[in-house]
C-alpha cells in the first residue's frame, strides 16, 4: 500500500466511511460496556452512586442501554451494511456525501443524546428515552441512511438483490416505522414532551416498538451481517437459498405480533396477550431456520475454526442466537411468564442476546473486516484468541447468574405459606440476590476486558494502514449470481 | 401457485422489495395494535380518578427524569401472591392520565402501584435522602439533590397542564391559573412524595 491519500475516485468502493463507522462503534462498545459494568457494581455497592444525579443507577443504566444499542450496535450495522451493499451490488455507494452526513449526524445524536440522558432529559419509554428533538434528528438521519442504502441497490449491476440486503433493508424500514409512531408526542418545552398515547394504549404502542427494536435492529440487522460475513469467512455459499427466502418473510411477518408478550397479565386486553404468546411461539420456526442455515453454511469449513479467530466468534454467536430465540418464546408462555416477568431472568435473556449474539457477531466480523479494510494483517492473533475465551466465560457467567437470580426471584415472590400469606418479604428476596449480582459483575468485567483487548488490537491494526482502495469487478453482466 | 417465483420478482425490483417488507411488517400492527387505540374501555377513567395535581405531576416527571421505572414497576398483576403483597391488582382505567405509562419491566425494588398511604411522608423523606437509614440492606441510590431544588425550577407547570388539557385531561382554567401557586415553597422532594402518596389510591379502596 502506498502512503498516498485516498481520493474519492468514483470508481472505488466508498470504504473510508466503513472505517469511520467501525472505529466509532468500537469506541461506543467500550464506553457502553463500561457504563454497564459500573451500574452492575452499583447494585453490589450502592455507595458507588456517590449521591450524584448523573452517576445514579437510573440515569446511568439508561445511558448504558442507549450507547450499547444505538452507539455500538447501529454504528456497526451502518458500517457493515455500507460495506456489503456495495460488494453485493458491484457498485460504488450511492450519494457518498449523504453517507457522510449520516455518519456525522448519527454520531452527534449519540454524543448529545447521551449527555441529555445524563442530564435527566428522558421521555420515559424504554429504549426510546431520548426527547423529541432527538427523535426528529434520528428520523432525518434514518431517512438519509435509507436513501443511500436503497439508492445503491437501485443502481446495482447484479440482477438479484442478495439476501443480506433483504435483512438490512427490513431493519431500516421497520425501525423507521416503529420509531416514528412510538415517538409521537406533544412538546411542552425543548426538553420535555408528553406521549400522544396514554396508559394501556401507550404500553401497547411502546412494546410494539420495543419488541421490534429487538426484532428488526438486534435480530434483523445482525442477520444481514451474518448472511454477508459468515459465507465470506467460511468461503462457502449460503447452505439453502430456499430456506433463507422462507425464513425471511416468516420472520418479517411474525415478529411484529409478539410485542405484547412484554405485557402478559398486565392491564391490556386478554386476546392481545394470547395472540402475542401464540405468535411468539411461531417465531421460533423462522429464528431457528436462519440459525440452521448459518450453521450448515459453516459445515465443511469446521477446520477453519482452529486457525481463524474471527469465524469462531461468528459460530459461537449463532449458538447464542439459537439459545436466545428459544428462550424468548419459552418466556412468552403465560405460565412461564408468571415467574419470569419483572425478574433478573429478563436481564439474563437480553444479555444472552446482546452479549452472546450481537456483540460476538460484531467482534467476529471486525476481526475479519478490519484487516481487509486496512490491507494489513491483524495486529495480534493471540490477543484475539484470548478475547474469545474472555467473551465466552464472561457471557456464560453473566447469563448463569441471571438465570439463578431470576428463577429464585420468580419462585420466592410467588411463594405462599400455609395460611395463604406471602412467605418472604420483598427485602428478604432482594437480599438473596447479592451473590448473583456479584457473579454478574465478574462476568460483565470479563466480557468488558475482552472488548478492551479487541479495541487495542483493532486500533493497532488500523494505525499501521490506511483504507484500501477496492474497485468493483468490471463488466459483471446482469443475471449472474 | 409458486411462491418462489413470486420471490424471484421481489428480489429483482428495489421498489417491490421495499413495498413487500412494509406490507408484510404492517399487518401485525394493523390487526393487533391499531384497534386497541380506538377501544374506549382502554381510555375510560375508573370511577373517582382525578388528573394529577400540579405538585403530583411535577413529582411524576421527576420519577421519569430519574428513571425510577427501570427498577420499580407500577403494575400489580392479578395473581394471589401479588395481591397479597401489594394490594388490589391494577385496573386499566387507573392509567388513562399516564403519559407515558410507567408499568416498568423489572422489579429490582418493589412494585409501587399501591405504595400510596403505606408509609408516612417522613418515612419517604428519610428514605429518599438515605435509603439505608430506614432499610439497612437497601441497594437504592440516595436522592439528596431533590431536597435543594424548587418544584417549580423549570417554570413550565402551566404549559404542562395546557399540553395535557389539549390531550384531553380535564383541567379547568382555574386549575391552570393556580398551578404555579400550588408549587409555591415546595421542593422536588415534596413533589415526588406527593406523587408516591397518591399512587394507586384510585382503586376506590377495593381490597
Amino acid at each position: 500500500m502506498s502512503a498516498t491519500t485516498i481520493s474519492s475516485h468514483p470508481t472505488h468502493y466508498e470504504d473510508r466511511i466503513v472505517t469511520a463507522f467501525t472505529m466509532c462503534s468500537i469506541i461506543w462498545a467500550v464506553l457502553g460496556m463500561a457504563a454497564g459494568v459500573y451500574v452492575a457494581a452499583e447494585l453490589v455497592w450502592p455507595a458507588l452512586n456517590f449521591e450524584q444525579p448523573w452517576l445514579s443507577f437510573g440515569r446511568l443504566r439508561t445511558v448504558h442501554t442507549n450507547v450499547v444499542i444505538f452507539g455500538f450496535g447501529v454504528s456497526a450495522l451502518m458500517g457493515t451494511s455500507i460495506y456489503s451493499v456495495q460488494r453485493t451490488c458491484h457498485v460504488r455507494l450511492f450519494a457518498p456525501e449523504l453517507a457522510w452526513f449520516v455518519f456525522w449526524g448519527w454520531q452527534i445524536v449519540l454524543i448529545l443524546g447521551g449527555l441529555s440522558l445524563l442530564a435527566g432529559y428522558n421521555a420515559g419509554k424504554e429504549y426510546a428515552e431520548l426527547e423529541w428533538p432527538f427523535d426528529i434528528a434520528i428520523t432525518v438521519v434514518w431517512v438519509c441512511y435509507a436513501v443511500i442504502f436503497f439508492g445503491t441497490i437501485a443502481k446495482r449491476k447484479i440482477a438479484p438483490i442478495y439476501v443480506s440486503n433483504w435483512f438490512y433493508g427490513a431493519f431500516i424500514i421497520v425501525i423507521a416505522m416503529v420509531h416514528v409512531v412510538n415517538s409521537l408526542a406533544l412538546p411542552v418545552s425543548l426538553t420535555k414532551s408528553y406521549s400522544l398515547f396514554a396508559g394501556a394504549q401507550d404500553a401497547l404502542v411502546q412494546w410494539w416498538y420495543g419488541h421490534n427494536a429487538v426484532g428488526f435492529l438486534l435480530t434483523g440487522g445482525f442477520l444481514g451481517m451474518m448472511y454477508y460475513f459468515l459465507p465470506k469467512q467460511a468461503e462457502r455459499p449460503i447452505w439453502s437459498y430456499r430456506l433463507s427466502v422462507v425464513a425471511f418473510w416468516a420472520f418479517t411477518y411474525s415478529y411484529i405480533w409478539a410485542g405484547p408478550h412484554h405485557l402478559l397479565y398486565n392491564s391490556i386486553p386478554e386476546w392481545v396477550q394470547s395472540l402475542a404468546m401464540a405468535m411468539s411461539l411461531i417465531l421460533l420456526a423462522p429464528s431457528w431456520a436462519t440459525m440452521i442455515n448459518g450453521i450448515m453454511t459453516v459445515s465443511g469449513a469446521w477446520k477453519k475454526l482452529r486457525t481463524d479467530p474471527a469465524l469462531k466468534f461468528i459460530v459461537l454467536s449463532l449458538a447464542f442466537y439459537g439459545l436466545a430465540t428459544f428462550e424468548g418464546p419459552m418466556m412468552s408462555i403465560k405460565t412461564v411468564n408468571v415467574f419470569s416477568h419483572f425478574t433478573e431472568w429478563t436481564i439474563g435473556h437480553v444479555h444472552s442476546g446482546a452479549l452472546g449474539w450481537n456483540a460476538l457477531i460484531v467482534f467476529g466480523t471486525y476481526y475479519f473486516l478490519v484487516p481487509r479494510l486496512m490491507g494489513q494483517p491483524l495486529h495480534s492473533r493471540a490477543m484475539a484468541n484470548v478475547h474469545f475465551w474472555l467473551a465466552l466465560a464472561g457471557v456464560m457467567l453473566y447469563v448463569l447468574a441471571m438465570w439463578g437470580a431470576g428463577i429464585s426471584q420468580g419462585l420466592l415472590w410467588l411463594s405462599l405459606d400455609d395460611f395463604g400469606e406471602v412467605r418472604y418479604s420483598f427485602i428478604e428476596v432482594m437480599e438473596a440476590m447479592a451473590p448473583y449480582y456479584l457473579l454478574r459483575l465478574v462476568g460483565g468485567l470479563l466480557f468488558f476486558t475482552g472488548a478492551v483487548l479487541m479495541a487495542v488490537n483493532l486500533f493497532m491494526t488500523m494505525f499501521n494502514g490506511q483504507t484500501v482502495r477496492v474497485t468493483p469487478p468490471i463488466a459483471a453482466k446482469s443475471g449472474g449470481h | 401457485m409458486n411462491l418462489l417465483a413470486l420471490h424471484k420478482r421481489l428480489e429483482k425490483h428495489t421498489g417491490l422489495l421495499i413495498f413487500g417488507i412494509l406490507f408484510v411488517a404492517s399487518i401485525g400492527g394493523l390487526v393487533q395494535i391499531l384497534p386497541s387505540l380506538f377501544q374506549e374501555s382502554l381510555s375510560t377513567p375508573i370511577a373517582g380518578l382525578k388528573p394529577y395535581s400540579p405538585l403530583e405531576l411535577v413529582g411524576r416527571d421527576i420519577y421519569i427524569r430519574e428513571s425510577c421505572s427501570v427498577c420499580h414497576s407500577q403494575q400489580v398483576r392479578p395473581l394471589l401472591a401479588e395481591v397479597k403483597r401489594y394490594g388490589p391488582y391494577s385496573r386499566v382505567g387507573e392509567f388513562v392520565y399516564d403519559r407515558p405509562f410507567l408499568w416498568g419491566s423489572k422489579r429490582t425494588g418493589p412494585d409501587l402501584h399501591r405504595i400510596g398511604g403505606k408509609y408516612t411522608d417522613v418515612w419517604h423523606r428519610l428514605h429518599m435522602l438515605n435509603p439505608r437509614a430506614v432499610v439497612p440492606t437497601s441497594i437504592m441510590p440516595a436522592y439528596p439533590w431533590l431536597q435543594s431544588r424548587s418544584a417549580d425550577a423549570d417554570g413550565d407547570i402551566e404549559q404542562k397542564l395546557r399540553a395535557l388539557r389539549w390531550l384531553g385531561h380535564p383541567y379547568s382554567d382555574a386549575d391552570i391559573e393556580t398551578a404555579t401557586e400550588a408549587l409555591d415553597g415546595k421542593t422536588e422532594l415534596d413533589a415526588l412524595i406527593a406523587y408516591l402518596q397518591m399512587l394507586g389510591k384510585s382503586a376506590g379502596g377495593q381490597q
